[in-house]
């Protein structure tokens, strides 16, 4: 069963003169197992949005179902919140405990599972995001380096085996070693537990790379929804949009006004070398 | 959470809040203590007067006033029974088994409620109409002479401006930190208060971390500036007095004058 946004309104501080609409009758599905990216400007409610999925705000107007749970209810909210695992920006900051274990045993404790349980299941959390539990299990969170601290953070989700794994920024502040990492720790997860992603991410690359299909949100409202290659392929839209483009779609409309024939939806890199490729062979001069 | 709001001010350029914030400030402080002067409820008239006059010239609504006082509310009601029941002076007016009301009790219960009332009715005009970080400028400038006996006047302000500068910042983080740990099931409403106490470490502890290492970097950010403490330090916004102020002032010497007038004559 799939995560159901039916009409989503969310407005901050509702009655005031502050008052102002974040979002704008969102309706989207986020079906198993899907990669679903998120892009659009800051303040384009994109952070409001994945809040919703968790049931961490409620809506002004509109539905969240998780897998049938309502996340109005207050009781069906925790059913559904255990199935909706969130990671937000910067996760490192909300380390607490002694020990690196600990920590990522604290969520499910939380959902009330045996210490010892608990402990096996942080052991194999820690494992999946690459971080050896006989190595870190009884290190002070603080100790860990930057890149560590995050996979422990996301470790501390993984550990109550979300159904769906709801990513906010998940490789802001990192390097571009640690950011594709982190993506393919996020894709080695998808692969081993099966679950669905939702990321956003300001990376247009790395939507490109990753996403399988793409909402595009854009001051509160959802523009549009497609898949990857839909959307990306469509480089005008975005940047009518203001949004970024990936670096291979900037080259190829580069290329393009300066004569070179190479087709529109260029967007990936393996493409683009075979586009450039067959161009060369035909002997055109670049 | 993020509705807290910082202070009262209230946002206006009536001539009450384009006085200096030190003339505010050392009016506030007079008129405690006249308030503490005033031996007759009649008397109350005139800094009532005065208060009113203030609030007319600020523009402030009487809402914000009156909201002002919502804190003390019980502490209001308290006093005022306490002095009811308790003072026992004069003609007795009723009785009921053990408790007598006297003549003195109410007019003391009377007295002591207005004087409440007036006191943070214009300690809250001071608040309404100066922002928080003109009140830290005026404490500095006020306390500087003292500088000489080896009060930290700059550094007391500074650590005021930046307490107040991270007040915010540290609501919107603790918002943060205690969404990612309800993702991660943490419950903070339910359970008896030890229970309740003990949930919030997962947040405290993150909190102060965060705390210590801003603390950090705004040491850093301000070291690389240069910054050295007050010494040869000069102000963006230098304080001058007006002669605003010097009528302000005219006008509360005035109330003063005739609040002891008034007590000299009559009372």
């Amino acid at each position: 069963m799939p995560i159901v946004v039916e009409k989503l309104n969310h407005a901050y501080m509702e009655g005031s003169t502050l008052a102002h609409d974040a979002l704008k009758d969102v309706t989207l599905t986020i079906g198993d197992g899907e990669f679903l990216g998120l892009i659009g400007h800051t303040g384009s409610g994109k952070s409001t949005f994945v809040q919703h999925l968790n049931g961490l705000l409620q809506p002004t107007s509109g539905s969240v179902t998780v897998d049938g749970f309502d996340m109005a209810d207050k009781k069906q909210r925790v059913q559904g919140r255990r199935l909706v695992g969130m990671v937000f920006q910067y996760p490192e900051y909300q380390l607490f405990e002694e020990t690196v274990a600990k920590d990522v045993a604290f969520g499910v404790k939380n959902m009330g599972v045996p210490e010892a349980e608990a402990m096996a299941r942080a052991d194999e959390a820690m494992a999946l995001v690459g971080l050896a539990p006989e190595r870190f299990r009884d290190k002070s969170p603080f100790e860990l380096s930057g890149g560590e601290k995050r996979r422990a953070a996301l470790a501390g989700i993984i550990v109550m085996r979300p159904k769906y794994l709801v990513l906010d920024e998940p490789m802001a502040g990192l390097d571009p070693l640690g950011r594709r990492d982190i993506l393919d720790t996020i894709d080695h997860l998808r692969a081993t537990l099966g679950c669905a992603v939702v990321m956003v991410s300001h990376s247009m690359d790395d939507m490109a790379d990753r996403a399988e299909r793409v909402a595009v949100l854009s001051a509160g409202t959802l523009l549009r929804v497609g898949s990857t290659a839909e959307i990306f392929g469509d480089a005008k839209f975005l940047l009518e949009n203001g949004l970024d483009v990936p670096q291979v779609s900037r080259l190829a409309l580069a290329l393009r006004a300066r004569g070179v024939a190479l087709p529109e939806t260029i967007y990936a890199m393996d493409e683009m070398e075979l586009a450039l490729c067959n161009l060369l062979g035909k002997g055109a001069e670049i | 959470m993020r509705d807290i709001t910082l202070g009262q001010y209230f946002p206006g350029n009536s001539p009450i809040h384009r006085l200096d914030p030190r003339t505010k400030l050392l009016g506030m402080l007079a008129y405690i203590i006249v308030i503490f002067f005033v031996k007759k409820i009649t008397v109350f008239l005139l800094p009532a007067l005065f208060v009113a006059m203030v609030t007319y010239l600020a523009r402030v609504p009487l809402s914000y006033l009156v909201r002002s006082l919502k804190p003390i509310r019980f502490l209001l009601v308290f006093m005022f029974f306490i002095n009811l029941f308790m003072v026992k002076t004069g003609d007795l007016i009723w009785e009921w088994r053990f408790i007598q009301i006297t003549e003195g009790g109410v007019y003391q219960a009377v007295y002591i409620t207005l004087r409440l009332v007036l006191l943070l009715a214009g300690t809250s005009l001071m608040t309404l109409t100066t922002t928080p970080i003109a009140l830290t400028d005026a404490l500095e400038k006020l306390l500087t002479p003292f500088g000489k006996l080896g009060f930290p006047a700059h550094e007391l302000a500074m650590m005021m401006t930046i307490a107040l500068r991270f007040i915010p910042t540290l609501i919107e983080e603790a918002d943060k930190i205690m969404k990612a740990q309800m993702a991660r099931g943490a419950d903070f409403e339910s359970g008896n208060i030890f229970r309740r106490a003990k949930s919030m470490i997962p947040v405290l502890v993150p909190l102060f971390i965060s705390a210590f290492r801003r603390a950090d970097e705004l040491a850093m950010a301000m070291e690389s500036r240069c910054y050295h403490g007050g010494k040869g330090r000069t102000r963006m916004h230098v304080l001058r007095f007006a002669p605003r102020d010097a009528a302000a002032a005219a006008a509360f010497a005035a109330m003063t004058g005739m609040i002891v007038l008034v007590q000299a004559l009559w009372v």
